[in-house]
Order: C-alpha cells, then structure tokens, then sequence
C-alpha cells in the first residue's frame, strides 16, 4: 500500500478518533486542557508507533489464539518504559500527565491498530500506520483540548485571555461528550462524508 | 515464514518468550531510571521545604504520629544561626476526590502558617487540581493563617477557608491535611525545638 495513503487515513479519512471513534477514554478523560491532550497524544503516538513496530516483527511467530495476550503484553512495556522514562528526565511532563500514562494500555486503537494492521502488513507500512493514526489521534486531543479550554477556561495552552472561571460544564466530564460531538459533526462535514 | 500452529507447547513457549523478553526490557529501563527518579524525589522534596519555611541554614528531621495515629509525619525543623525559624511538616491525607493527598506545610515557630505546597495528588485536572500553586492561587489563602485563632476547614463547614468551586472534597480534604500537620505540630513542639544548642 502507498505510504502516503496510509498516512492520509491515519490523519483524515480514518481519524482515530473523529471518524474510527477508538480510545475514547483518554480522549475523554484527560482532554481538559490543549496541553494536556497534546501531550497525552504524543505519548500514545511513541506507544502506537514501537508496538506497530514490534507486533509487525514478531506477527509470523505467534500462534493465532495468543495474539492478543501477546500484542498486550508488548503494549503494556512500551507504556511503562514511557512512563518511566518520562519520570526520570522529563519530570515536568509527567507530573501533568503522569496519571494517565498507564492509561494507554487500555486504549482501544493501539490494541485496534496492531490486530487490525500491524499483524497483517510489513514493518514499513506498520510503523508509517503508527506514526499516522498517532498524528490524527494527537491533533484530535489538541483540538478537543483546545475547544474545552476555551470555554471552560477561557484560556488556550494555559494563556488566559479572558479573566473569570469559564464555563465549568466544559471542564467537567459532560463537556467532554458535548465537545466531542460538535468537533465530530464538524470534522465529517469538513471532509464531505455527510 | 507460515503462522505458527496453535498448539498448546507453542502458545505456552511463544507467551513465555515474549513476557521474559517484556520482563527483561522493562527491568533494564526500571535499573537506568531508578537513580533520575530518586534524585527527582529528592529534590523536589527539598524545593517544597525552602518553598514552605524562611530560610534557613541547617535542617533536622524527625517523625511524630499524629493524635489519631494513622502513619507518622515527617517534620523538618529549620534553623538559621542555631534559632528555629520553622518547621516544614509532611503531611497527608486519604480523603481527597481520588484518594491520597500529599502536602509540604510550612510554620513559624509560634504555629502560624507560613505557606503550603502540595507533593502528590491524583484530584481531577482543571477542578481538584486547583491546590497546586501553579494552577491557581487558592492555596495562598493559608499564608499567614493563624490555626490556634482560625478553623482549619470550609467556610461551609463552620470553618474559615475558602472553598474551590466544584472541588469541594478536595478542598476539605487538603484543609483536613493541614489540619493533621497542625495538631501534629501543638502536640509534639517542644521547647528543645526552639533552638539548636542543647
């Protein structure tokens, strides 16, 4: 499959989370803030991108009834050496985002994304399949982070430009749902699927 | 290569390898951030006390149970030229929105406070989270309050603290926290504290 296909699906036409609506725990939980959900997509993008990578190598050697342990097991280190490394040299980083690191592990697109793709395709393709949903993924968290900053804090990457508390409904969890909705029916309107 | 047959020595073999090789990753990367993590702890535990008391030159610690005994709290007592001039007390409570709160509170010798900081707290971000310095200003309230005048809870609660606005159990509980550090400090504090010269 051409790589810059793959790409475009990953980021537009097979969004993870506007069009394939997977992972939607993290996209709802930690979406608060642009930065928050930034970040949060930046972490899911290095697991996305080595567990594609390594399911990809290690496919044609495990037998099909313990593909999913397997692919889980894999999933489960590169999140905890991403939370331990993120503790150990990026302290800042994690003491925002530390929480929802071991979050990643239940996220539904990375398991999705190596059953469905990186166990059937070659390792280039699984990794450029990583590298794209994790980019659609982290714009999706940075708008919808964005979106819920701007109302319930009236500020964007923790600039305020408006003084007062915001709407508190965009803050808390129905927020989230509102958000996520609109940005949806914005996203597909945009790219002329409805 | 074919797919391997799922047989049950294949599955048991194929599970193995890969959680040995998972376990032996993860082992090197937990041996190559262990020291980073510590020395992090570390100083930020450091950082949180010269935030909470007036500076200082020499620090003591010490541990006291609380009254209502539940796990002891770490006292730093802080003296410049061999006089006290605070006591930065670890302190702690399990009733926040999410569990465990942890705190730095800083005294004056005569017990008023003179800052807080929060260590470890797992409240919702944009609400609970409100009790770090850096979010929002809430916690400045508690510089220079006077606990043996002033009521360590909510004004809600019969108390003289402000809350924060839909996070009120993490409010309560971090006052509950203070609280704890405060009736730690009346009971243990003595005399001997106050200078370094025994």
């Amino acid at each position: 499959m051409n790589k810059i296909e793959i790409l475009k699906k990953g980021i537009i036409k097979d969004n993870p989370v506007f069009v394939l609506l997977l992972g939607l725990c993290p996209v709802l939980g930690v979406t608060t803030s642009a930065f928050n959900g930034f970040g949060m997509g930046m972490a899911t993008t290095f697991v996305l991108f080595m567990s594609n990578f390594v399911v990809s190598i290690i496919k044609d050697f495990i037998p099909a009834k313990v593909r999913i342990p397997s692919f889980i097991v894999v999933i489960a280190s590169f999140v905890t050496i991403t939370e331990l490394v993120m503790e150990a040299f990026l302290p800042d980083l994690f003491d925002a985002l530390g929480l929802f690191i071991p979050l990643i592990v239940v996220n539904c697109l990375i398991l999705g994304r190596s059953e469905a793709f990186a166990s059937k395709n070659d390792t280039f393709s699984a990794v450029t399949d990583g590298l794209a949903m994790g980019i659609g993924f982290t714009l999706a968290l940075t708008a919808l982070g964005g979106f819920r900053e701007i109302l319930g804090s009236y500020s964007l990457f923790g600039y305020s430009f408006i003084e007062g508390d915001g709407m508190l409904v965009f803050v808390l969890a129905p927020g989230a749902f509102i958000g996520l909705g609109y940005l949806t029916a914005i996203f597909l309107k945009i790219i002329g699927e409805r | 290569m074919a797919k391997k047959e799922s047989t049950f020595s294949n599955m048991v073999l194929t599970l193995f390898l890969i959680t040995a090789c998972a376990a032996l990753a993860l082992a090197m990367v937990y041996n190559v951030t262990k020291g980073p993590i510590e020395r992090g702890k570390i100083e930020r535990r450091q950082a949180a006390i010269s935030l909470v008391v007036p500076e200082f030159d020499t620090l003591v610690t010490e541990k006291f149970m609380p009254p209502e005994a539940a796990d002891s709290l770490d006292f730093n007592f802080a003296y410049k030229n061999g006089e006290l001039v605070g006591i930065a007390v670890q302190t702690f409570t399990n009733q926040g929105f999410s569990g465990y709160i942890s705190a730095m509170v800083g005294f004056y010798p005569d017990k008023r406070i003179y800052d807080v900081v929060s260590l470890e707290h797992a409240e919702t971000p944009g609400l609970g989270d409100k009790i770090e310095k850096d979010k929002s200003d809430w916690s400045d309230q508690f510089r220079d309050f006077d606990p043996t005048e002033k009521q360590l809870r909510l004004k809600s609660n019969r108390g003289d603290v402000d809350g924060i606005t839909a996070a009120t159990i993490t409010a309560e509980a971090y006052c509950d926290a203070i609280d704890r550090a405060y009736k730690t400090l009346e009971e243990n504090l003595e005399e001997r504290h106050l200078s370094m010269e025994e």
